[in-house]
């Protein structure tokens, strides 16, 4: 046995179903053990996909996922997706193969310091320099990023190491790091001052964030807001905790977001933030929130706290299991005027779009592809308009919804829902894209089909980078500098290429039925909407 | 506001690195910098001085948490610790000057370390403020060069320790 049969056995007591990889000869020993092994691996057709896929694989499976590549240029390219994974806080087990140890710092071919050029990026790194050391480091790292605040892990392997013998094969049973102790469980005193300010409170609110979906908190936060019927809002990332349509849900804050939300952070006189960070696209001034309100603050990662905005409470600790210590108290408040008004708002600051007859609205399209979509189906948007307006218009069920809101990493889409289909096979997954952030990603189309990830795949056409046109057109008068995609391909005659079924949208007439088709069955699919290239969000 | 963060890390190779990575991605200060091995030779301290404001130094300390190979931090006001430093320093002298540079060095309680014909090094291990003040001093005479080890602290002795 040698050091990669001891990675690939490490894997395999782990419960590792795939490997989002690809290879090159300095991490050619694991991919030849991994032949040997019921642990899949996928060729992703560029590293950076790697990170994504497994990003995609490990939001809607709750584990850990792990993509491998090989050294230098390969490690380079996956760091994007590492710092994607980081900034969204997905936790990844990535490996890298590395030249030979004695050869390391002398820039031989393929060399690159990765766990150096990562160290900002990533929750730990390791280089492995011993082959016995193996068993450990993987049992480490996939604790580490998995727990706390979850985040990639890094582990480079030398080839000398993959290949160099090693003894029997023990997994360690524990994990034994004096170093690392998150904190789960909140502080019972906290916990009471939360009670006694919702008590107090007439205009509670909640703000979530990717923190609550990632602790597995979900429904515990939608029966105790139930009960208390406490409006909550939430930031990007924290879209699916709650069913768009549930009545105490009053969507999206932030620049983007809906005017309702952000009238409710500003009138709410207690603000509970639970898995949030207060960066600024969900809160463009911090000191607002702290101005004539209590705040509370609920983050498993300390650092956090206090980090943006200076909370009154801060707890620190797991959502999901603050939230199961909150309901074991009564809390004494009525809030049902607040509700009133904020449902006031709901209807006063509905937003209203123009819409160009000539072309399909994205927005009108989002919604009606989501009516039309499977209850628990996942939603990937990309970046770009694209994201925005289906962070706003999509109508989550019970299914997820997934996209970068840390890193905002273009081309996310399709590597993500290829590993979110691949690890939920019975699941319908859509990926929702712009031309620019398609083409990003489009050579994974391969992918998609090699491992039969049957993703359905929508680009909303504009022919230009609509975000930054927008942003071009109101900072610099409409002085377009590029952002024109001229030169993009025929997406018909690429579904093709590709073997994959196609349609083009071009109005909203159109529509219904191209959704019904799209959505007939489980294959692949990509649908292209064309749309006003003026259009804003 | 002056802070010292007393650091006990895992003695690994590239934790200097990281530490140092963290500041400055964080656009954190490091006034000084000082690190070696403890009675431990599996740990290291790093006594690091950084100065910002309240909110600042906070996150220092919580970011330097973070770090998985950081065991513990200790963190205290300048006044609340035996802060020293090391200096050493080459000048050049001459007849009319070398009477009161070793006058100087009697009072600042500074060693004469090495000598030849026209230059000395002259070793001062004290506080940083007299390390500042012993500087000032000899800035009158040729300093050929200088090197400092960074302060050097532990909190002070307190009877419920």
């Amino acid at each position: 046995m040698n050091g990669a049969d001891q990675i690939v056995k490490c894997l395999e007591a782990e419960g590792v179903e795939y490997v989002f990889g690809y290879p090159g000869v300095a991490i050619c020993p694991f991919y030849n053990s991994i032949l040997d092994s019921k642990v899949k691996s996928v060729l992703v057709r560029t590293e950076q996909n790697a990170a994504h896929a497994a990003s995609g694989y490990a939001r809607v499976t709750g584990r850990v996922g792990v993509c491998a590549v090989t050294s230098g240029p390969g490690a380079t390219n996956l760091i994007t997706g590492i710092a994607t994974a980081f900034a969204d806080s997905i936790p990844l087990v990535c490996i890298t193969g590395q030249v030979n140890s004695e050869l390391l710092g002398s820039d031989v071919f393929q060399e690159a310091d990765i766990t150096g050029a990562v160290e900002s990026f990533v929750k730990y790194s390791y280089l492995v320099k011993d082959v016995a050391d193996i068993p450990r480091i993987f049992k480490e790292a996939f604790h580490i990023a998995s727990t706390g605040r979850k985040g990639p892990v890094l582990i480079d392997v030398p080839i000398d190491i993959q290949n160099g013998l090693a003894k029997k094969f023990e997994y360690p049973k524990e994990v034994k790091l004096r170093t690392y102790k998150p904190t789960v469980k909140g502080n019972a005193l906290q916990i009471k001052k939360i009670v006694k300010e919702l008590d107090n409170a007439r205009k509670p609110l909640i703000l979530v964030g990717g923190g609550v979906i990632l602790s597995g908190a979900c429904k515990e936060l939608k029966s105790f807001v139930e009960e208390y019927s406490i409006p909550v809002v939430s930031t990007m990332m924290g879209i699916s905790t709650m069913p768009t349509e549930h009545p105490l849900y009053f969507g999206m804050v932030g620049n983007n977001g809906f005017p309702c939300a952000n009238r409710a952070m500003k009138e709410a006189d207690l603000l509970i933030l639970i898995g949030a960070r207060v960066a600024d696209r969900a809160v463009n001034q911090p000191d607002a929130i702290t101005k004539d309100k209590t705040l509370i603050h609920i983050d498993v990662d300390p650092a956090e706290i206090g980090k943006n905005a200076g909370p009154n409470i801060p707890i620190v600790g797991d959502a999901k299991s603050i939230l199961n210590d909150i309901t074991e108290y009564e809390i004494d408040g009525n809030y049902g005027e607040w509700i009133d008004t904020l449902n006031k708002y709901r209807e006063e600051l509905k937003i209203v779009r123009k819409t160009n007859p000539k072309f399909v609205d994205p927005a009108g399209f989002i919604t009606k592809l989501s009516m039309k979509m499977k209850d628990d189906a996942i939603y990937v948007a990309d970046v770009g308009q694209n994201q925005i307006w289906s962070c706003k218009y999509h109508i989550v069920k019970q299914g997820r919804f997934l996209t970068t809101g840390g890193m905002g990493t273009m081309g996310y889409s399709i590597p993500a829902a290829m590993g979110a289909k691949l690890g939920c096979p019975k699941k319908q997954v859509i990926a929702v894209c712009g031309d620019g952030s398609f083409q990003m990603s489009m050579m994974e189309l391969a992918t998609m089909r090699q491992h039969g990830a049957n993703v359905k795949i929508i680009v909303l056409k504009n022919n230009y980078l609509g975000m930054v046109r927008q942003y071009q057109h109101f900072t610099y008068k409409d002085n377009y500098s590029v952002v024109d995609l001229d030169g993009s391909p025929d997406l018909e005659k690429l579904a093709s290429a590709y073997d994959l079924k196609f349609l083009r949208v071009l109005n909203d007439n159109e529509a219904d039925k191209a959704i019904d088709e799209f959505l007939k069955n489980d294959e692949s699919y990509l649908m292209e909407c064309v749309i006003d290239p003026m259009d804003l969000v | 506001m002056n802070r010292i963060f007393s650091v006990l890390v895992e003695n690994r190779s590239g934790v200097l690195s990281k530490v140092a990575g963290l500041f400055s991605r964080r656009c954190f200060n490091i006034d000084s910098l000082a690190v070696g091995e403890t009675d431990d030779n599996q740990v290291s301290l790093m006594t690091i001085v950084s100065s910002g404001t309240e909110g600042t130094l906070e996150q220092i300390e919580k970011q330097l948490n973070k770090k998985l190979d950081v065991i513990k931090i200790k963190t205290f006001e300048p006044t609340a610790a035996v802060s020293r430093e090391l200096m050493l320093m080459k000048i050049k002298y001459n007849k009319g000057n070398r009477n009161d540079i070793i006058d100087i060095c009697r009072l600042m309680k500074a060693e004469i370390v090495d000598m030849s014909s026209n230059m000395m090094i002259i070793q001062l291990c004290d506080t940083p403020d007299r390390i500042k003040v012993m500087l000032t001093m000899m800035n009158q005479i040729s300093i050929v060069e200088v090197a400092r080890t960074g302060t050097l602290a532990l909190s002070k002795c307190n009877e419920n320790d």
